[in-house]
């Protein structure tokens, strides 16, 4: 038959080193302090957490010395739990944690509208091609599409620079397109992101 | 007949801290070496 030892003389043993003492304790208490906590949080993977953190304070006070023997083991325990519930309660109030359902996604609102690294990776290989392809262009094109699509000037600020009337700086605009499609066309690049 | 009652039993487990968190706990303690040195409190966690 199993003699049940008493608490205090556990704590004594376990101060004195003998770590199958904690053992002990935990299992003994595992159930009420499980329950009490879970009885707050309504969670069993924060009730785990909260009984861990408890029993890391309590080693701790354990192991430095400064446990005194006023009251019992257990009401001592409760309330090192009792106190950490109320600071999870004090952060989840903080930061309030919502969870969506079916009808409602959260994220349906809230996205980062970043590309992901193989977007953005696809995104600068694009973007290198076609400084090459936009390089193979005719000079007086080049320079339209570049000061269109990459300085963002207009078509009139365009003709003044280049000293050609506005529908001048449209016709290149517009071949300059017609050859970069072609150019795509003939050697079958295919640019999408 | 017997359909009639819930096959999940897990619903009705008692709440208790996993043997993987007694586990940790319990390593955890083997680790910890508190150290005085002139009154001054030093913690150490041994491998």
């Amino acid at each position: 038959m199993e003699v049940l030892i008493d608490d205090s003389l556990l704590i004594k043993r376990y101060i004195n080193g003998d770590e199958k003492a904690l053992e002990t304790l935990i299992n003994r208490h595992n159930q009420r302090i499980s329950g009490f906590i879970y009885s707050k949080v309504n969670d069993r993977d924060i009730t785990e957490d909260i009984f861990q953190d408890t029993f890391i304070k309590v080693i701790r006070t354990l192991k430095r010395g400064t446990y005194s023997e006023e009251g019992k083991f257990l009401p001592w325990v409760m309330r090192i739990a009792h106190n950490l519930i109320i600071d999870h309660f004090r952060k989840t109030s903080r930061m309030p944690m919502f969870e969506g359902s079916d009808s409602f996604n959260i994220f349906s609102f809230v996205s980062d509208d970043r590309l992901n690294i193989e977007k953005q990776l696809i995104k600068d290989q694009i973007d290198c091609d076609l400084n090459l392809l936009i390089e193979e262009l005719p000079e007086d094109q080049k320079q339209v599409l570049l000061m269109r699509i990459y300085k963002d000037m207009s078509f009139k600020e365009i003709s003044e620079i280049t000293g050609v009337s506005i529908n001048t700086a449209l016709g290149r605009m517009r071949y300059a397109l017609i050859n970069l499609r072609k150019i795509i066309d003939k050697n079958n690049i295919v640019l999408t992101n | 007949m017997e359909d009639i009652y819930a096959n999940d039993k897990t619903i009705c487990r008692l709440v208790k801290a996993k043997p993987d968190t007694i586990h940790f706990l319990l390593e955890y303690s083997r680790s910890l070496h508190i150290s005085k040195v002139k009154g001054i409190v030093f913690e150490s966690h041994k491998n």
